[in-house]
């Protein structure tokens, strides 16, 4: 009783911790099939593909989109590579000011984004006053100064990243190279590299999404040079299109490909790895080659179950036509509107009934009379107004017949204000 | 076999700040021994390798190889290859591409490698295991793959740091004539450290026993064996009684110790302290388990110790009597098994025997730790 309690509270938990997680970005990825306007996912218009082709015709963002991976690689090459060198320093430096020199090196991480940006930009600015340089070299490119800011501190996460695997090197497997005959070099090429090698991946990916994902930084040292963040930014100042949301369902689905592919590419070397084991000599050579790829392999077959879905939603997107849908919806909200005017106006035909009944009951007085067929022509003619919110001289007509109302109906079209905006 | 090259010490001191790690070692190693160094840890062995193989500079005095000074010559450049505690095989290769890397680092082509590795590992008795992850073999396995990829890169002194520390009772004992024969297949010359005084003793054609970063003996394994120079050396190679005493008169090579517990003793003194030892100098008896023997009850005599049995034991190849002097010492006694009956004597006095040229007496000194 109490233990089933104990588990259903867990599952709950978990739900909502999920929900926590990763609810905003489902809700975004649906967005960018929603053909309304606005990003939003209730309530659904019709599925359309619309939006990645306008992001796609998008200059600023694609040109945001080249200069994030221009410096993302310049910022991994980089961090790793200072990376590296800090993390060899720290594991053979001196016992005694291994934690002076830790701290200095952690420093950049706990120093604030914004203050890191201003400090490069005013110190390289000096550095090209004081080589006598124009404002046109190499120092105040924008493209070089983000590297530069975002690796100050993005070296110290590759730094620890590769720390935490030098700390399981043994080094007496460089001795025993260096006994054999190998030079500092060719020992550290041949042995210590291939042994770090899965860490400067992960250390170069962290430096990529780090990079990529960089605001604070980059907003004071990018020049001439806009990320992709930094034109987000730069939009969503003027209001944001489903198209974002196109962009943000890429970079989601990018993620998931890849994750499944590193985890079943992790697992498959595990299988690999038990087969051998298990495998006799003579059996390694036909055995290991066609190992049973899905056997056990739950993330290859998730990254199949991906890949064809993506390739069925590409086909569907270039075959699928959303012109009727979109076409449906426009011609249902005009009815929709049309509902609303007509039960607004029938309102308004009850209340003046309501008032010219009380009038006449009030019976001969002379100076109300003319009133009540002033305000039956008025009271069509603003109907549609109120509705639209249009200002007044648009529907200027006074003696506009109820029929001609449906010319209205462009201009209340939701989509047709979103574009006035 | 080949006359090899050998490695000399001359005065090597190694300190590390204050701390003196190796005291002026004087060491002759000829070309093609198997020469072993054998102290307990923390004794400075393995420095001395690590100087030897490069990876240490000494303070003071030359390590000399084939007779050249190797002062500033690197690892890489020396004609030694280590074999290293951890066995430190290269995790991420074949065991082909361990065995043949020093062949990879001079360019040799992949062909040259395989067919190289293959001799190794029929060799080492391992054929066709060469696709192999080191991690996929087995303790003995690995130790050997470290040997053949030393051997691969030819070296004129091999060096071995505890290879074989790190496996069982069995597989030792069986390492220990396997490293034997491939040192006398190759007849290079073989530095051994050990702690184990019996791979030391099987293997090595001399041993130079250490402690606290000093030689105290270089001497083939039945010299150390049975007439070591210093209370240490006696105390830490194989088992031994000791009896302490003041040296009462010296008979040539013999001499008489007054013990507080046993009365007068005679010894012979070991041969590097004949004519240094003189009357009134405080010395120490040492007789092996197995040199005393059970004598008739009221002999008495300057070879004789009388003591009471505490308990007994059955070894198989020994039968081993625990004894208590008068002053609570204990004297361990070893009787061959030759299929006789054992008596208990268990609560009983019994005089002991020896015969004087098993008994060595050096100067009264340090104690190996048990």
């Amino acid at each position: 009783m109490n233990n089933s309690f104990l588990r259903i509270s867990i599952w709950v938990y978990l739900v909502i911790f999920f929900l926590y997680l990763l609810g905003p970005l489902v809700i975004m990825s649906v967005t960018a099939f929603n053909s309304s306007a606005f990003p939003r996912m209730t309530p659904w218009e019709c599925l359309t593909f619309q939006w990645f082709g306008e992001l796609f015709q998008d200059q600023r963002i694609l040109n945001g989109i080249k200069n994030s991976l221009i410096i993302g690689a310049g910022t991994v090459v980089l961090s790793v590579a200072m990376g590296l060198a800090g993390a060899l320093m720290l594991t053979q430096i001196w016992p005694k000011l291994r934690a002076t020199y830790y701290t200095i090196i952690i420093a950049p991480i706990l120093i604030p984004g914004v203050v890191l940006g201003i400090s490069t930009l005013v110190f390289w600015d000096r550095i090209n006053r004081m080589l006598g340089l124009g404002a046109d070299s190499v120092l105040s490119n924008g493209i070089f100064l983000t590297v530069i800011g975002q690796s100050t501190f993005i070296a110290s996460y590759c730094m620890l990243v590769l720390v935490a695997r030098l700390q399981r090197y043994d080094v007496a497997l460089t001795e025993a190279a260096l006994d054999l005959g190998a030079t500092h070099a060719q020992a550290f090429r041949k042995i210590l590299l291939p042994f770090m090698r899965p860490a400067i991946a992960s250390a170069a990916v962290l430096a990529f999404l780090a990079s990529f994902e960089n605001y604070n930084t980059t907003t004071f040292t990018f020049g001439e040079y806009p990320t992709l963040t930094i034109e987000l930014a730069q939009k969503v100042r003027y209001g944001i299109t489903p198209s974002i949301s196109a962009l943000a369902f890429i970079i989601v689905a990018l993620t998931v490909f890849f994750a499944l592919l590193n985890e079943a590419k992790l697992k498959r070397q595990e299988l690999v790895a038990a087969a051998r084991k298990q495998a006799t000599v003579e059996e390694l050579a036909g055995k290991i080659k066609l190992p049973s790829f899905f056997a056990g392999n739950m993330a290859a077959v998730l990254l199949v179950v991906f890949a064809v879905a993506t390739i069925t939603v590409v086909g569907t997107a270039t075959a699928y036509n959303p012109g009727q849908c979109i076409a449906n919806v426009k011609e249902q909200k005009r009815l929709e509107a049309e509902q609303r005017i007509q039960e607004l106006r029938k309102q308004r035909e009850e209340q003046r009934k309501k008032r010219e009944a009380e009038e006449a009951e009030q019976g001969g007085d002379q100076q109300s009379a003319p009133k009540p067929s002033n305000n039956s022509g008025f009271g069509n003619v603003f109907a549609p107004n109120t509705l639209g919110g249009d200002t007044e001289e648009e529907s200027s007509g006074p003696e506009t017949p109820p029929s001609n109302n449906g010319g209205f109906g462009g201009a209340f079209d939701p989509n047709s204000l979103q574009t006035d905006q | 076999m080949s006359a090899g090259v050998g490695v000399d010490l001359e005065n090597l001191w190694i300190r590390f700040g204050d701390f003196v790690a190796v005291r002026d070692a004087n060491v002759n190693i000829n070309g093609g021994d198997f020469f072993s160094f054998l102290g307990p840890s923390g004794c400075g062995k393995t420095t001395i390798l690590r100087a030897v193989s490069g990876f240490l500079d000494p303070s003071e005095g030359k390590v000399l190889i084939g007779g050249n000074d190797m002062r500033g010559i690197g690892p890489n450049k020396r004609p030694t290859a280590l074999i290293f505690q951890n066995l430190a095989l290269f995790p991420l290769m074949k065991v082909w591409e361990n065995i043949t890397f020093s062949m990879e680092i001079k360019g040799a082509s992949a062909s040259q490698r395989r067919k190289r590795a293959d001799e190794l590992l029929d060799m080492i008795a391992l054929p066709g295991q060469g696709d192999k992850l080191p991690s996929e073999l087995s303790g003995g396995q690995r130790q050997r793959v470290a040997i053949a990829r030393a051997l691969c890169a030819e070296p004129d002194v091999l060096l071995l740091d505890e290879p074989l520390s790190a496996l069982d009772l069995k597989l030792r004992q069986h390492m220990r004539t396997e490293l034997r024969e491939i040192q006398q297949r190759v007849g290079i010359t073989f530095i051994y450290i050990t702690h184990d005084q019996g791979e030391a003793l099987t293997m090595s054609d001399n041993i130079a026993v250490m402690r606290a970063g000093v030689i105290d003996q270089i001497a083939d394994g039945k010299t150390i064996y049975n007439d070591p120079n210093t209370a240490f050396a006696a105390s830490f190679v194989g088992e031994n009684n000791v009896f302490r005493g003041k040296i009462k008169q010296v008979m040539g090579n013999e001499a008489m110790i007054a013990t507080n517990r046993s009365g007068d003793l005679v010894a012979r003194i070991s041969t590097a302290n004949q004519g240094k030892l003189k009357e009134g100098d405080d010395a120490m008896m040492f007789v092996r388990p197995e040199a005393f023997t059970i004598a008739p009850d009221g002999t008495a005599g300057d070879h004789f110790v009388t003591a009471r049995v505490t308990h007994e034991e059955f070894e198989g190849n020994v039968f081993n009597i625990f004894t208590e002097c008068e002053g609570g010492k204990e004297i361990k006694v070893s009787l061959p098994n030759l299929g006789q009956s054992f008596e208990d004597h268990t609560g009983q006095n019994i005089t002991l025997e020896y015969e004087t040229r098993n008994a060595v007496l050096v100067p009264a000194g340090e104690l190996a730790a048990e």
